[in-house]
């Protein structure tokens, strides 16, 4: 995310996934960084106060005195210079000896404050920027820049948990300011877009009003207005859509030859290309995260999918060698508001190449891409009843997989609610997917590329406000850089911009709903109760909408709630470890098995890593990356089946297994 | 000469002359590389095909299957982090030991199933080469099965296979050897360790395969074999919260929605055969559909890692 935020000083914004593109983060990073190089050049008084810090935390003080081995020249020549760098300010060493802004919780310990100390941050001279560093260490850089004049005021509001705590002291911000730079507003706009006042059902290739007669309104989590009303569809329309879909898959769909099908998936990907910034638009009205984050991540990845599984619909005896794979029937299928078109494509794509029809139900807060891509599906004259979607609460997806002549669930969102589908249709012999909740460790270990890391870590709880199953939420951190780390991990959060979703610099958008912020608030509140030290950043919230500071736990135990349970909001929980077995035994100890992190440059020990941690993505020097050649699913409690890649084509298929 | 020793010579005759008195078998349950008794102390009588009274057998109780699924358990991490090569040859000793003691499984097949005693050899035969066929599958699944995924990014993407964990297996009613194996071979030879419930009511040629399975290098805790009701065991494996997946081939239709029901509280993988009359039916004899690596794949969890690519 900060290389985000540089690159977007020169004119493009990047999202977290197309920072991985050629050039991007990962691929320029150095071979190794310890902590010598990766912070600038470091002047005399930042040693001695590196030296000083050595004395509470051993382990780190020979990476810190150490020297750089550049030419002091290189050290100081003025970063502006430096290409693809825009200075934005004057460079200034940060303050030395400022007050620890740390707010103490109520609760913490006299031991714990002392803590606060000791951990605080070798002081770093930002300096000019040496050549060839890695974009976030001019990043990094940037961040150290004297605040301009008059920069934003910030007023924390004060009925969210938790308000704001504290920008890092070296800033030097002056009395109101929370961050030192100003921001131009660079509103998205929203022309592309033009909403219907209603949006019918999609059955049988048509729009409908619903047998039930209502409708619910669906809101722009930014704004808390009404952006269009959606129809309740009850059991009467779920019956109507189910029977749209049998017929097709009888009729047009089941016996249309695998090389057709696969034309009108790419005819979809085609379409979502062409009007993918219109889906971004609408996504992220509706949603509420970040513009940036639907057009470079959901939007690019939900035709991608398409793309990816329309080769695969007439190649199904080459992806099951030896088998005569054949379609299952009527999916129904369940989806998240994290990711509705992303979501909506790892559900439609393969089972459409497979050869199933489909009823989707998207979830009731953000129904309107899918009722977007249900006029694709017409641009595309995909044959009536292939793809159905009926909007509606909770009840009306129940009602769906349990009818009687539905083959296939597919369901992607919280654990309770698959349970309670497994249960629903237990012994009717429907096959089943479940895609469901995670608590993921991020293991950082103390020869991990640190400023990588430090993104790492950030983007993995901090990308789509924290509102991904597979979020790394439980930072698991080497005692000998824990302080280090956490301190720095304070400085980045401290540059994230909260706000208008539509806004192309912001980084953390709106929680998609109310209940989801409630129950967020709770939890850091609960993290409070149990002890935990918080951090929050003194960043502004809009008035209006619902949002909640990007926030950070320290000192939690193992066995605090905020540890265990899913958040799904953008709270992050700081554990330590000081072996790799404590560091295995503690990301394995949840229910969940979804994803996890691993950050270090040893390669032996990736691949330890990699083999004894019980979770079906592990990121290693990376977090959250998607792409549909890459199955994706949990372990454990987290759900079983793969989406993505031809593991993702087996859950659409029978192999022969019906006997 | 001592009255014993008087005695003895003047027993000897009348031995000779009487038939052999054999010696009878107890069998027992096998939990943990052990033969113990039931802990209830329970035990049932098995008949014959024919209605004779074959043996008793252990009636296991709730209390042995948690046992076991400890000893599963315990035995996971070190069955699973052997290499795949040795897992593979750890199989096909058991079809070598098994090949030594054909007759005697014959002999016990054929008084379970009724068979004649060329058809239990064949079912005999079969269940070795069963052993042979998924031993060879142990080094072969991750290249059949995994894969390198050609990401849209500078990374090393790569999914390959990994076993569930404890695998709670309900073997087939009806094979009372040859199902078994065949529904076992599949679980462990990933790396799964599993609690089998032995069929309900012929147990006895499986109690039998847990003494070739105990000298055969199949470490203990890796196939825990608990013989009894299964209407009373079934519920509790599948509620079993440290059982990660379950084979319900033998599960009885009635109970087969409750047990799934119970299987989902910890997302427990669940395996499903044939239903009912079909599933006593099914015909262990034909290769194409009895063994299949999709059964393999039943009980594996595909991992995803990914990695930067850079200098």
């Amino acid at each position: 995310m900060l290389s985000r935020r540089v690159v977007s000083a020169s004119g493009t914004t990047q999202g977290p996934l197309s920072a991985a593109v050629p050039g991007g983060l990962n691929a320029t990073r150095p071979s190794v960084a310890p902590l010598a190089t990766m912070n600038r050049s470091t002047p005399p008084a930042a040693v001695t106060r590196a030296s000083d810090a050595a004395g509470s935390s051993g382990s780190v003080s020979q990476t810190w005195s150490g020297g750089i081995g550049l030419p002091a020249q290189a050290l100081r020549r003025p970063a502006a210079q430096l290409p693809g760098f825009r200075d934005r300010g004057r460079p200034d060493a940060r303050t030395p000896g400022r007050p620890d802004a740390q707010r103490r919780i109520p609760g913490s310990s006299a031991a714990s404050a002392r803590r606060h100390v000791t951990q605080r941050s070798p002081a770093v001279s930002p300096g000019p920027c040496q050549p060839g560093c890695t974009l976030s260490r001019m990043a990094e850089r940037t961040r150290a820049k004297r605040p301009a004049a008059g920069a934003l005021t910030t007023r924390p509001r004060s009925d969210t948990v938790g308000r704001g705590t504290a920008s890092p002291s070296s800033w030097a911000l002056g009395e109101g300011q929370a961050t030192p730079w100003e921001y131009a507003p660079a509103p998205e706009s929203r022309d592309v877009l033009t909403l219907q006042a209603r949006y019918g059902l999609f059955i049988g290739g048509k729009e409908v009003a619903p047998r039930s007669g209502q409708w619910f309104t669906t809101l722009d989590p930014a704004t808390e207005e009404p952006l269009a009303e959606v129809a309740k569809a009850g059991p009467e329309d779920v019956e109507q859509a189910v029977t749209a879909a049998r017929r097709a898959f009888r009729r047009d769909w089941g016996r249309l030859p695998g090389r057709e099908r696969a034309k009108y998936l790419f005819r979809i990907a085609r379409i979502l290309q062409e009007r993918s910034r219109e889906f971004a638009v609408a996504e992220t009205l509706d949603n509420g995260k970040p513009i940036k984050e639907t057009r470079d991540v959901d939007v690019p990845l939900a035709a991608a999918h398409f793309w990816y599984y329309a080769g695969w619909a007439d190649k199904l005896e080459y992806a099951f060698p030896g088998r005569s794979p054949r379609p299952l029937g009527v999916a129904a299928q369940i989806i998240p508001w994290n990711f509705p078109l992303l979501m909506l494509a790892w559900k439609i794509a393969p089972a459409l190449a497979a050869g199933n029809t489909v009823v989707l139900k998207p979830a009731s807060s953000t129904p309107l891409s899918a009722m977007l891509f249900a006029d694709v599906c017409r641009q595309a004259d995909l044959p009536p009843g292939v793809v159905n979607i009926i909007t509606g609460p909770g009840e009306i997806g129940m009602a769906l997989v349990t009818h009687p002549d539905v083959d296939k669930v597919a369901f992607t969102g919280s654990t309770a609610v698959g349970k309670a589908i497994g249960r629903a249709i237990a012994g009717t012999g429907k096959a089943l997917t479940l895609e469901l909740g995670g608590k993921a460790a991020n293991i950082v270990f103390d020869d991990a590329p640190l400023d990588q890391a430090i993104e790492g870590v950030v983007n993995g709880i901090f990308f789509n406000q924290g509102e991904v199953c597979c979020a790394g939420s439980r930072l698991l951190v080497q005692e000998s850089i824990a302080d280090l780390f956490t301190e720095r991990l304070k400085d980045r959060l401290s540059t994230l911009r909260v706000g208008d979703p539509m806004d192309k610099n912001t980084d953390v958008g709106a929680i998609n709903n109310p209940a989801q912020l409630a129950k967020i608030n709770e939890l850091i509140q609960v993290g409070v109760d149990e002890g935990a030290e918080l951090y929050q950043p003194a960043c502004e919230l809009p008035s209006r909408g619902w949002f909640v500071r990007p926030t950070l736990f320290t000192n939690v135990s193992q066995s605090s709630r905020i540890a265990q349970e899913e958040i799904f909001g953008p709270v992050l929980s700081v554990l330590t470890f000081r072996t790799p077995d404590e560091a295995i035994e503690k990301a394995n100890n949840t229910p969940y098995g979804l994803s996890a992190g691993v950050w270090t440059e040893k390669g032996s020990r990736i691949l330890m890593m990699t083999k004894r941690l019980r979770a079906g993505v592990i990121w290693a020097n990376t977090f959250n990356r998607f792409d549909p050649t890459s199955p994706f699913g949990g372990y454990k409690e987290s759900g079983f089946g793969r989406e993505g890649g031809v593991h993702g084509m087996h859950a659409y298929l029978d192999l022969g297994e019906g006997f | 000469m001592p009255p014993g020793r008087r005695d003895v010579i003047n027993v000897e005759p009348a031995a000779a002359a009487s038939p052999r008195i054999a010696v009878r078998k107890t069998y027992k349950l096998y939990v943990g590389g052990q033969f113990p008794r039931s802990e209830s102390g329970r035990s049932y009588l098995v008949r014959g095909a024919d209605g004779s009274a074959l043996a008793h057998a252990a009636r296991g109780s709730r209390k042995d299957l948690r046992d076991a699924v400890r000893s599963a358990r315990g035995a996971f991490a070190g069955w699973d982090g052997k290499t795949a090569m040795n897992r593979g040859q750890v199989l096909y000793r058991v079809a070598e030991l098994l090949e030594g003691r054909r007759d005697q499984f014959q002999a016990e097949v054929a008084a379970a199933e009724g068979l004649t005693a060329a058809a239990a050899r064949e079912q005999v035969d079969r269940s070795i080469d069963r052993w042979v066929w998924y031993a060879g599958w142990a080094d072969k699944l991750s290249q059949v099965l995994g894969t390198v995924n050609p990401v849209a990014a500078p990374y090393f993407d790569c999914t390959f296979p990994e076993a569930t964990g404890v695998v709670g297996v309900v073997a087939p009613e009806a094979s009372s050897l040859l199902g078994l194996v065949s529904r076992v071979a599949p679980v462990v030879v990933s790396g799964n360790t599993c609690v089998v419930l032995a069929s309900g009511g012929r147990p006895l040629p499986a109690v039998t395969l847990s003494e070739v399975l105990v000298t055969s290098d199949v470490p203990g805790g890796v196939i825990n074999l608990i013989t009894g009701q299964r209407r009373e065991l079934v519920p509790w494996l599948a509620a079993h919260l440290d059982v990660n997946a379950i084979d319900t081939w033998g599960v009885p239709v009635d109970l087969q929605t409750s047990v799934e029901e119970a299987a989902i509280e910890n997302l427990k993988r669940v395996s499903r055969g044939p239903r009912g009359a079909d599933a006593d039916r099914f015909d262990w004899l034909d290769d194409r559909r009895a063994q299949r690596p999709e059964w393999i794949a039943a009980f594996l969890e595909m991992k995803t890692v990914w990695h930067p690519i850079g200098m």
